[in-house]
């Protein structure tokens, strides 16, 4: 009972980072330009395909896997200067379809690329399961949360303790003040983008060994990296790491304990249920209008 | 004199039609023709809710989608009339979106994206899951649609169907506007608070033209499954969702004919993109953004806009 | 009986008091202005009357009916109207339409019939509209009536709220700032504006930083400062207040 209880968790939380991950970078961007960036998921694909790319080309694995974080950090700050720039005034609407037509376009380079087929590559240090409570770990799924679990801190020490960490949370706050006090925002624009594609890339590379990639896998798990920014309260970095591990265990516990042929479908009902009592997710916060 | 100004742009639309067959060389441009008006009757009550009442959807297909499988499932198994199935696929239709428009319209921006993301997708992967009745990923066929002994059959009958209930939804939504309802419908969008001040009750309007545009919707799911005989869960996913919203926004938000625009562009879009084997989604993704980074207003206000501009230059 | 009553009214937002024990009464007819100096609880108190923030303890009376925390749809229905500080006009419209969304509760708004295009909707709107031109004209913008809002300037867009407001014929109708960032002669004009108004029947309320306006046209003035009632009076009593002259001055005479 306890050993299936723990397998589920294991597996759940292994998702939730990745989705964590892909939280914290709609987080960046909604933070820094008010943009829920729909090609968020494209990201996490790049970063498996790439390495697996990388890998099969013959690079050691240290390289495959820089490149396969720079190169969608490079996209993504190609998509902000060629896309989002220039129609920074749009509406909601406008600029969510933009996103979507980005992502459309990564993913369609992916498929003529690379093919239509699912990849993978080996686990970084072997796939010996490790046995705890009679359930089974993964040691790559220790990679994963122990990467999560760096970045976060990274994350936190760039925000509170650097100038040009307190220089994003400056613009977020009110790009017009930011401004005025000498802030760079388009550099901020930026910094966040390329920030944001490399924490997707992050999570694709690491959770590839463990479930596969393909061109499309991008869509589903862009979609729930939303659901758990969202479950948190857009544009709080904990609500996005809470939202990421909740989404991730329960989606995990429902798909073993309910009905896996609905495992995709939890995420959504979680959020339409979270969003009825809670408008603003768990850590948003509330705004008063002032007429 | 007055009424025939204000349905000037209507009678335009309906001599367009009544010719149109005359040029249409083949079914499959027949085919094309029918699966735009589709398109525009959808996008007409979607563009209600997003460009006139300034709210979000995300999962508008799971409308059509429900419409669709009312119309597929009902007869199959349960020997329902097609018409009556019809009905009663608005019906669950209207009712699952007047359920949960009340606490989802609470939300604004992208909560409210989000929420509607939501229910769109769990009502796809109900319909990819639950393949005892919908026949899974697979899909189902669909009997045809019969209407007192009569049965609609073959492009050029349901070519007529449909431009008829074309003009009349634009004469409809034309007369929507124009009317108090309309009005306060666009007033919310302009401001929120100045209009429950003058007694709108906001979320009360938000809920009713989300259940219309759902009513209409599913209606038009369940005319492509009779249509198309066939339908298949990707009538309902994330996707066709986009590209519902797209329509809106290319053709242009808060405008009538702007929805018709957008709805012949993108349903002509794919059929063009065909010949570049492979590339499709790349040029269909590249054109979604250029379009909206040059006229993020859509065509139609743009063009209203340079028109206006070079008249005024004129004088 | 006076029109409207409040009565202890208080707002807390997250521990700071904005509106602390509040009463006052407005008998029907007046014009009745509240001032204060800058974060004095003014907009925080019209918020509250006008059903836009619930109170956290306290009453409003409006025809001796309690209306405490009432939607401001429903207030609506009860005759209360208002402007706001910070324009509420809706940008995506022409001036005239703005002036017709102010006559909602009088219509017919059955979606169907809209739909449909039943001849007494059709009819109605027709009529609506030489109303609207007509209070446009009672506010002074004949001229702009075709005109998009987005294209207005910003003194006749405060005029156009006014407008708004009227259309719902209002029993009460409440102005926040209707000459804030006007210039003297704009105010002089806006002051005749609400005078003729109150001459109409409408008790108006009245928030306004413009001293010389609010002494002119004022029947009675309510003074706030940090959220409480200061004094009440008419104009000639508040200006002779030493405690008002302290607040404004910010020392003891």
């Amino acid at each position: 009972m306890l050993s299936q209880f723990l397998q589920f968790l294991f597996s759940g939380i292994t998702v939730g980072a990745t989705y964590a991950l892909a939280a914290l970078g709609f987080t960046l961007i909604y933070n820094a330009s008010n943009v829920i960036n729909f090609a968020q998921g494209e990201f996490i694909m790049l970063g498996g395909m790439l390495a697996f790319f990388f890998m099969q080309s013959g690079l050691p694995l240290p390289l495959a896997l820089l490149l396969a974080i720079a190169i969608p950090a490079l996209v993504g700050i190609l998509l902000e200067k060629l896309a989002i720039e220039p129609a920074r005034d749009a509406e909601v609407v406008t600029l969510i379809i933009i996103t979507i037509g980005a992502s459309l376009v990564i993913r369609g380079l992916i498929q003529i690329w690379l093919g239509k087929g699912a990849h993978s590559y080996p686990a970084f240090s072997g796939s010996e399961p490790i046995q705890i409570g009679g359930a089974t770990l993964l040691p790559q799924s220790l990679w994963v949360l122990g990467t999560t679990a760096l970045v976060v801190v990274a994350l936190w020490y760039f925000f509170s303790r650097t100038l040009a960490g307190k220089a994003i949370l400056a613009t977020s706050c009110n790009r017009q003040a930011a401004e005025l006090v000498g802030i760079n925002t388009q550099w901020v624009l930026l910094v966040s983008f390329a920030l944001s594609a490399a924490l997707g890339a992050i999570g694709g590379v690491l959770l590839t060994p463990i479930t596969l990639t393909s061109y499309d896998v991008g869509i589903m798990l862009g979609l729930k990296g939303f659901v758990a920014a969202v479950v948190g309260g857009l544009g709080s970095g904990l609500g996005a790491v809470v939202g990421g591990l909740l989404v991730g265990i329960i989606e995990a516990m429902a798909a073993g304990y309910i009905s896996s042929a609905y495992k995709d479908a939890i995420p959504f009902i979680l959020i339409l249920f979270i969003l009825f009592f809670m408008p603003r997710g768990l850590f948003g916060a509330q705004v008063t209008e002032r007429v | 004199m007055k009424s025939l100004k204000r349905h000037y742009a209507l009678m335009i639309l309906g001599a367009v039609l009544l010719l149109l067959p005359l040029v249409l060389p083949n079914n499959y441009y027949y085919d094309i023709a029918i699966r735009m008006a589709i398109n525009a009757i959808i996008v007409l009550g979607l563009n209600l809710l997003i460009g006139f009442a300034g709210q979000i959807s995300l999962g508008h297909a799971g409308f059509v989608g429900i419409g669709a499988y009312a119309s597929a499932i009902l007869p199959t198994y349960f020997g329902w009339h097609p018409i009556l199935a019809m009905a009663a696929g608005s019906a669950i239709a209207s009712a699952i979106a007047a359920i949960v428009a009340r606490p989802i319209f609470r939300l604004k921006g992208h909560y409210l994206a989000m929420a509607t993301l939501g229910l769109g997708m769990i009502i796809a992967m109900v319909i990819k899951n639950e393949g005892t009745y919908t026949g899974g990923p697979d899909g189902m066929s669909v009997a045809a649609l019969g209407l007192m002994g009569f049965e609609i059959s073959g492009e050029k009958q349901w070519y007529w169907v449909l431009a008829a209930t074309l003009v009349f939804s634009f004469w409809a939504a034309r007369n929507l506007i124009d009317s108090p309802f309309g009005r306060a419908l666009r007033a919310l969008h302009g401001s929120e608070v100045a209009s429950q001040v003058m007694g709108v009750d906001v979320v009360r309007y938000k809920v009713a033209i989300f259940v219309l545009s759902a009513f209409f919707a599913s209606l038009m799911g369940s005319v492509t499954a009779h249509y198309i005989g066939f339908v298949t869960p990707n009538i309902a996913d994330f996707f066709h969702s986009i590209e519902l919203v797209t329509m809106v926004v290319i053709g242009g938000m808060a405008s009538i004919y702007g929805s018709l625009i957008g709805a012949v562009l993108l349903t002509a879009l794919p059929q063009a993109l065909s010949t570049f084997e492979g590339w499709e989604t790349v040029a269909f993704g590249s054109i979604l953004m250029l379009s909206m980074i040059f006229m993020p207003k859509g065509l139609v206000p743009t063009l209203a806009a340079r028109f206006r501009r070079n008249e005024r230059d004129d004088l | 009986m006076a029109l409207l009553e409040v009565d202890n009214l208080s707002k807390v937002f997250g521990g700071v008091t904005a509106v602390q024990n509040v009463s006052f009464a407005v008998d029907r007819g007046l014009v009745y202005s509240v001032i204060g100096p800058n974060g004095a609880g003014k907009t925080t108190l019209f918020n509250l009357i006008t059903g836009i923030y619930t109170p956290t303890t306290g009453d409003i009376r409006l025809d001796g009916q309690s209306i405490a925390g009432t939607a401001p749809h429903a207030l609506a229905l009860k005759g209360m109207a208002r402007t706001f500080q910070n324009l509420q006009i809706c940008m995506n419209m022409t001036a005239l339409e703005n002036v017709m969304v102010g006559a909602h509760l009088q219509l017919d708004r059955n979606l169907v019939k809209a739909m449909l295009r039943f001849p007494g909707i059709a009819r109605r709107d027709d009529r609506l509209k030489d109303e609207a031109r007509e209070l446009m004209g009672f506010v002074g913008l004949t001229s702009y009536w075709n005109r998009a809002a987005s294209s207005m300037p910003y003194g006749a867009l405060k005029r156009l709220e006014i407008a708004r407001a009227l259309a719902a014929k209002p029993q009460i109708l409440f102005l926040d700032e209707p000459a804030a960032g006007l210039n003297s002669k704009e105010t002089a004009e806006i002051d005749e504006l609400v005078r003729k108004v109150a001459d109409n029947d409408v008790t108006v309320v009245l928030v306004e930083h413009d001293m010389k306006m609010v002494m002119n046209i004022s029947d009675r003035i309510l003074v706030l400062d940090y959220g409480k009632k200061l004094t009440e009076g008419t104009a000639k009593e508040v200006r002779e207040n030493p405690d008002v002259i302290a607040a404004y001055l910010g020392s003891s005479v």
